[in-house]
């Protein structure tokens, strides 16, 4: 335990950390390849519509002592789609099943005939449209757009336009994620199953904006300093969010698991099953690209803007000439502590010093990022009260 | 406890932790006693999860209209019918098409059916049309004398009284409260219907002056009338009633208008069906909602589609009671205009409009000068209930056919039982796990972060519970899944204050100031991303229709109650148990151990290299 709280520590100290900006090309490369199998699941296996959306055939059958279980397993079995049961006032059944027309339902039909052991014809057979219809979709549709909108418009103005757009970016990656994974796997699509996604949409903003504002803060005052870039800081903020991005993501998860497998797994397959895949699904990918793509992308565009680009190139001169002051064995007694200090946690730290690109920022920096630490934080609460 | 007291005694920026804890406290036990009082104590569920009722409707076919019932109109009819039974968005209801001419309607357990079909059944085909004669009927005479409609103190008393009358009268007796059958301003002393009605038409057909005894009684009941709608008008003269003059019709209508039976049910629906059927620019003959009059009804001048929105209000100036307000789109606005400035300089009774709803009068006001500003209302014995009704009825415009209510069935839950019971069991699986993480990591703090996840199930539960009954909130299993994921949503705000607190000693604060320090910070990560959550609820709930809608508001619902409980327990929660000992002190099981968060003993030692740093900046 202590272990863990000390890499909690660590990581918030910088001393530890993954290079997530530095090694951001293979993750966009995963990410791209992961949103590519599921633009290529989802066009050519399609989605499987629910009879919410496609509409199908409905069986009103006589009054029965069958139970509606036993009458849902037959009709899945006869018509290869999930059936909704129903027991109407009169104990007779109605059995709804998806995508199917009057004319193939013929043998769901036969099939429930034998099973509730009444002549086929007693077994009405009807056409039913949509209850989620165009109407719902369309309204849904537009409603999303105007959210898209508006959210873009509140991060810019709340953080910049740079993070609205990378915010936008990650939101349409776990979007496709998900709709991909569902082509994949073939579960039928219902309300609920959208519900899950606009949930993951909320979710997967929500995380992003919460790594963003560790993120804006860190960066407050980067042009008056000369000795990391914005990439630099996004990798520091991004690690010391980690712990709090950890936790709420297993938090988040673990109830949601729970329902997939556990739930899933007594069941089979169902409603709670089609959710809980949209959610987990979701809800990882969520937690994924705030870390891995949402922060890589602000500090690539970042980095494109003429201050940070002045900014890198004076954090590069100084860096060049703190190496050669080192080099001359300039080393102050303040460095010799730190490095004392580190060397009880030498493996940690030369992983950590492995993902930084310059070879001097691993000296010098674990002695300097805790002064920076208290000027950053001195000035913002200075303002504030 | 002692919390209170300590709250007292620090000053400035910590606040009253106590008393902001008492608050929240206070307001659940509100809620849950009020849970309990209501005698609500379960959330209302879906159709998926409990069942409900089954409307199979079935669309009529109607004369002049062979090919209506098409594919077009059925889908319109669906997309109307679902706004209807929706409402506020969150019932859950379902609507679908049964092959070529059938809609199912389902709706939950616990949702008045009665007025559930009323409300899917009325086509709400809306008219404005120039009243062209009316004629008073009574089933029967009222014992008291008729008051004098021209004082105004008893106007609105008469008024009051002859809605009561109505109310009494009335063949839709949904209204059937405050039934006062006393001092009606109806014709007194008339035998029956029949004999004034045929007086008037004989009249007319004769196209002379009538028996001023009669028809002044004929009048004076109509003008009663009026004031019970309007209360304004009431100072006329007895006149004789005009004839529709130059209308080659005018002898056919007037049969018509004597055929008419407005004091039977059935003799009501034909008269309703018949108007309903006609066609917009026919002139037509209706009986009053209530049975009170028959009129003949020109063509039809401010149609139903001109009507932008409606609402019902209680109208306590003027004490007609409940009222609809219609508002009407700007075309419709300068139809009305139009008509009413007409209007106004006709003589009684055709100064009167008829407001026309599938086929019945259901106001005539009349009219004494143009009324701009496209607005105009439905007065005449609402409840609070009807005029609700007929509001969201006429918001949603009209069906495009008509629909018969065939069957009525229960329906058990679509979904099954199991799926319910696994979902809770998993979600308990869940919710153990959550604790035995949050324990393992945060220790001590884990209480912090389980008695705010208790609190705000406890509001969430109440809430979903108490909203049942109050706007027929549905929960339905996606919209329980959802609450599931709020678990995660609402213990992130917990987590990204630990986090703060963690960081904050890490810094080599104590524990005190570090929860203070700390919470600005957390406060606005948490405001900002639970804004996000908030902006799509809002959005989505304005925007969209049905289900969707309905899972938007539980986002927005779960998202402003982890501020609250953020807010209001966990932060002053935190503020308190930061003056324990067992906290403060660090012991290893508070899981603010600063040892275990990987402080570093030589603090000191690391200062000094701060002056370095502006130097080199």
């Amino acid at each position: 335990m202590s272990k863990l709280g000390s890499i909690g520590a660590r990581l918030y100290r910088g001393e530890v950390g993954y290079d997530f900006v530095a090694k951001r090309k293979i993750w966009y490369g995963i990410s791209i390849l992961i949103t590519i199998t599921a633009i290529v699941g989802l066009a050519v296996r399609g989605l499987n519509m629910g009879i919410d959306f496609s509409g199908g055939a409905v069986f009103t059958t006589p009054t029965t002592s069958v139970s509606a279980h036993a009458a849902e397993e037959t009709a899945k079995e006869a018509s290869g789609h999930t059936a909704i049961v129903q027991k109407l006032g009169n104990k007779s059944l109605r059995i709804q099943v998806s995508e199917l027309s009057t004319s193939d339902s013929r043998q769901t039909q036969e099939a429930l005939a034998k099973k509730l052991d009444v002549p086929t014809d007693k077994i009405n057979t009807d056409i039913i449209g949509p209850s989620w219809g165009d109407q719902i979709a369309n309204k849904a549709w537009m409603g999303l757009g105007i959210f898209m909108v508006l959210v873009v418009i509140y991060l810019a103005i709340a953080f910049e336009w740079r993070m609205a757009i990378a915010a936008l970016i990650a939101l349409v990656h776990d979007l496709s994620i998900t709709v991909g994974v569902y082509a994949l796997v073939g579960f039928e699509v219902t309300p609920g199953t959208v519900i899950g996604l606009l949930t993951i949409l909320g979710y997967s903003l929500y995380d992003t904006v919460v790594v963003f504002d560790g993120l804006k803060e860190s960066a407050r005052g980067i042009t008056k300093q000369s000795r990391y870039t914005y990439s630099e800081i996004a990798n520091r903020s991004l690690n010391g969010t980690l712990v709090r991005s950890i936790n709420t993501t297993v938090v988040a998860l673990l109830p949601v698991a729970a329902l997939l497998f556990i739930g899933g797994g007594f069941l089979g397959a169902g409603m709670l099953n089609d959710i809980s895949l949209a959610l987990f699904v979701g809800l990882a990918a969520g937690a994924y690209s705030s870390i891995f793509i949402a922060t890589p992308l602000v500090a690539d565009l970042k980095e494109r803007d003429p201050q940070m680009k002045a900014l890198a190139k004076r954090v590069r001169a100084k860096r060049a000439s703190a190496a050669a002051k080192a080099e001359a064995g300039g080393a102050d007694g303040s460095a010799a502590d730190d490095a004392a200090d580190d060397a009880a946690d030498e493996p940690d730290d030369d992983e950590g010093d492995d993902g930084d690109d310059t070879a001097a920022a691993g000296v010098v920096g674990p002695r300097r990022q805790p002064a920076a630490r208290n000027r950053g934080r001195g000035r913002p609460s200075g303002k504030r009260r | 406890m002692a919390a209170p007291k300590k709250g007292r005694r620090s000053p400035g920026g910590q606040g009253r932790p106590g008393r902001v804890l008492a608050l929240i406290l206070i307001a659940m036990v509100a809620l849950v006693g009020g849970m309990f009082a209501s005698g609500h104590t379960t959330p209302r569920l879906g159709i998926d999860l409990a069942g409900g009722t089954s409307f199979t409707l079935e669309a009529k076919n109607q004369p002049g209209k062979p090919n209506a019932i098409n594919t077009t109109n059925m889908n319109t009819a669906v997309g109307i019918i679902n706004r209807r039974v929706n409402g506020l968005g969150v019932t859950e209801a379902e609507v679908q098409t049964q092959g070529a001419n059938h809609i199912i309607v389902n709706i939950p357990k616990g949702t008045n059916a009665k007025q559930a079909r009323q409300q899917v059944g009325t086509t709400a085909q809306l008219g404005f049309r120039p009243v062209l004669n009316t004629t008073p009927v009574s089933k029967s005479p009222p014992p008291s004398p008729t008051p004098s409609p021209s004082s105004p103190s008893a106007k609105g008393k008469d008024g009051k009284d002859n809605k009561g009358d109505k109310d009494s009268k009335g063949d839709k007796a949904k209204d059937g409260d405050k039934v006062s059958p006393s001092g009606s301003a109806t014709p007194t002393g008339t035998p029956t219907t029949k004999t004034q009605g045929r007086a008037v038409t004989d009249a007319l057909k004769a196209d002379s002056t009538p028996d001023p005894e009669v028809t002044g009684k004929g009048q004076d009941g109509k003008k009663g009338d009026k004031d019970g709608k309007d209360g304004k008008k009431g100072d006329q003269a007895p006149k004789p009633s005009q004839t529709p003059s130059g209308s080659p019709d005018a002898a056919a209508l007037q049969k018509q208008l004597a055929e008419l039976d407005c004091t039977t049910k059935e003799g009501m629906a034909k008269a309703r069906e018949k108007a309903a059927n006609a066609a917009p620019k026919d002139t037509v003959v209706a009986c009053k909602k209530d049975g009170s009059a028959k009129e003949i009804l020109g063509p039809v001048a401010v149609e139903g589609t001109d009507v932008n929105g409606a609402s019902a209000v209680f109208d306590s100036q003027r004490g007609q009671g409940w009222i609809v307000q219609l508002k009407f789109t700007s075309g419709g606005s300068k139809k009305f205009a139009d008509v009413t400035g007409k209007l106004a300089s006709q003589q009684p009774p055709q100064n009167q409009f008829a407001i026309v709803l599938d086929g019945e009068v259901v106001s005539d006001p009349s009219v004494s000068q143009s009324i701009a500003g496209g607005e105009a209302e439905i007065s005449g014995s609402f409840t609070q209930q009807s005029a609700q009704d007929l509001a969201n009825v006429l918001s949603f415009g009209a069906l495009p056919l008509s629909f018969d209510v065939v069957t009525e069935t229960t329906v058990t839950a679509a979904l099954g039982g199991e799926q319910l019971h696994a979902g809770l069991l998993a979600g308990a699986i869940g919710l153990a796990l959550v604790i035995i993480y949050l324990v393992a990591y945060y220790r001590g703090l884990a209480l912090v972060a389980l008695a705010s996840l208790a609190v705000s199930a406890i509001l969430t539960y109440t809430i979903m519970t108490l909203l049942g009954p109050a706007i027929g909130f549905a929960l339905n299993l996606p919209a329980v899944c959802g609450a599931i994921v709020a678990i995660g949503i609402t213990a992130d705000s917990f987590i990204v204050y630990f986090e703060r607190i963690r960081d904050e000693i890490r810094d080599g604060r104590s524990l005190r100031p570090a929860v203070e320090r700390g919470w600005p910070r957390a406060r606005r990560t948490i405001l900002v991303s639970d804004f996000v959550s908030f902006l799509a609820a809002a959005v989505l709930f304005i925007v969209t229709v049905g289900k969707v809608q309905g899972f938007a508001f539980t986002l927005g619902l779960t998202t402003l109650l982890d501020v609250v409980v953020v807010f209001l327990f966990t932060k002053p929660l935190m503020t308190i148990l930061a003056r324990r000992r067992f906290f403060a002190s660090g012991h290893p099981w508070s899981g603010l151990d600063p040892k275990r968060l990987g402080v570093k003993p030589p603090l000191r030692r690391r200062r000094p290299s701060a002056p370095v740093d502006p130097k080199e900046a």
